[in-house]
């Protein structure tokens, strides 16, 4: 009996190595996920302490790919019509460099801005930027006067202008609102990918990265460190939450 | 959002009356009919007991229902309890699978009765929903925290 005593007592510093490994261990998720905190519950809202953002790799996205904008048709619901009075929340451009003839083929969308003009021109505080860098709009109290689409250098924003019906349950869309991309903020509450970026990863060109651009551990955060990366229209200071890469 | 519609020319006494009469009608909703005006018949909704008392709800629903689209708009927040699509998974109508399609669904019932108008209807969905069709038919997306392996 004494002898395992003592045994046991010789093996105390191997036992607490091995314990201070396990908690380690344990410890570590917490430690190691900076942004865990964004596994939320649903009583916790937004927090400033994220910043969502996005960055697209114009090399990577390929000509003729429109998958990013179906996904988006499928997940809010939209028509999928390029019309005039169609609300289209992601569309694919083709740009060339008039100089050199290089041509880029790139998404554009709702660009998340630090300091949005849509939020500033908004008369009734529609439209708003959430504490997580979601810029939204509020459609309970939109007037639909339209000076957000005005504002926008993008022109990311659409205008309902008919009645729609069999929205989906987790998008209410109506007539008589602006509304744009939000980043799928029904699905990144649940701590998804927007649909787009799900959509690009699934057909293979992997080249939209999605994620919390305040965690510095996050795949978004060490890409932007190590690439260069473009804001469209960085002369404006809006501190865009998309970014491209290769224009 | 809901507007009470105008009676003009009602007495102050019979208006009264009338409120009196609805608070009574709301907490015996068993009650087959008053004063010669049917009472909504409502279908049974799905599961055994709503999320507050009934009579609560009738009452504060309208405030209820604000309060939470506020906290979800605009903070983020979002808890189940008092949200508008748990409201349409429990009480869509067994024929027309909705809450607003017919006179007999449970919103348009009370709401036709009691001559408010709502326009909730505009914008959200009416019918308790299903996700789109492709995120079960596409693999799973990354994690938002790729090397956080539990956070799903």
């Amino acid at each position: 009996m004494s002898e395992s005593m003592n045994s046991k007592l010789e093996n105390r510093r191997d036992f607490l190595k091995a314990s201070a490994l396990v908690a380690g261990v344990a410890v570590g998720p917490g430690v190691l996920f900076y942004g865990i905190a964004h596994s939320r519950s649903p009583e916790e809202g937004a927090s400033s302490k994220q910043r969502w953002g996005m960055l697209i790799d114009t090399t990577k996205c390929a000509v003729g790919c429109n998958d990013c904008v179906t996904a988006c048709n499928t997940e809010n619901g939209l028509s999928g019509k390029t019309g005039e009075q169609d609300s289209q929340w992601i569309r694919k451009l083709n740009i060339k460099h008039l100089q050199t003839g290089v041509e880029h083929n790139l998404p554009m969308l709702c660009q998340h801005c630090e300091n949005p003009p849509c939020v500033d021109v908004c008369p009734t505080g529609a439209s708003m930027k959430r504490a997580d860098g979601i810029v939204l709009v509020d459609r309970h109290i939109c007037i639909g006067c339209r000076y957000c689409m005005m504002a926008c250098p993008y022109k990311a924003r659409s205008f309902v202008h008919e009645p729609l019906t069999d929205q989906n349950p987790e998008v209410p869309r109506g007539k008589g609102c602006v509304e744009s991309c939000t980043f799928c903020v029904q699905r990144v509450d649940r701590d998804e990918t927007p649909a787009c970026v799900e959509a690009c990863t699934a057909s293979g060109h992997q080249a939209m990265l999605f994620g919390d651009l305040n965690n510095p551990e996050s795949d978004i955060a060490k890409a932007m460190k190590t690439v260069a990366t473009t804001e469209v229209r960085a002369d404006l200071g809006l501190n865009t939450g998309v970014r491209y890469q290769g224009i | 959002m809901a507007r009470v519609v105008n009676q003009p020319g009602l007495g102050k006494g019979f208006r009264l009356a009338a409120c009196l009469g609805a608070m009574a009608l709301l907490a015996i909703p068993s009650m087959p009919v008053v004063a010669g005006v049917d009472l909504p018949k409502l279908e049974h909704a799905k599961g055994d007991k709503c999320v507050d008392e009934g009579g609560y709800i009738r009452r504060h629903h309208p405030e209820l229902l604000k309060h939470h689209r506020d906290e979800t708009m605009r903070k983020g927040i979002r808890t189940t309890k008092y949200s508008l699509k748990k409201c349409v998974e429990c009480h869509a109508g067994s024929k027309t699978g909705s809450v607003a399609a017919s006179r007999e669904d449970f919103c348009v019932a009370c709401h036709s009765y009691a001559g408010v108008k709502l326009d909730c209807w505009d914008c959200h969905a009416t019918k308790p929903g299903k996700r789109p069709s492709h995120q079960t038919a596409q693999p799973a997306a990354p994690s938002l925290m790729p090397s956080n392996g539990g956070s799903q």
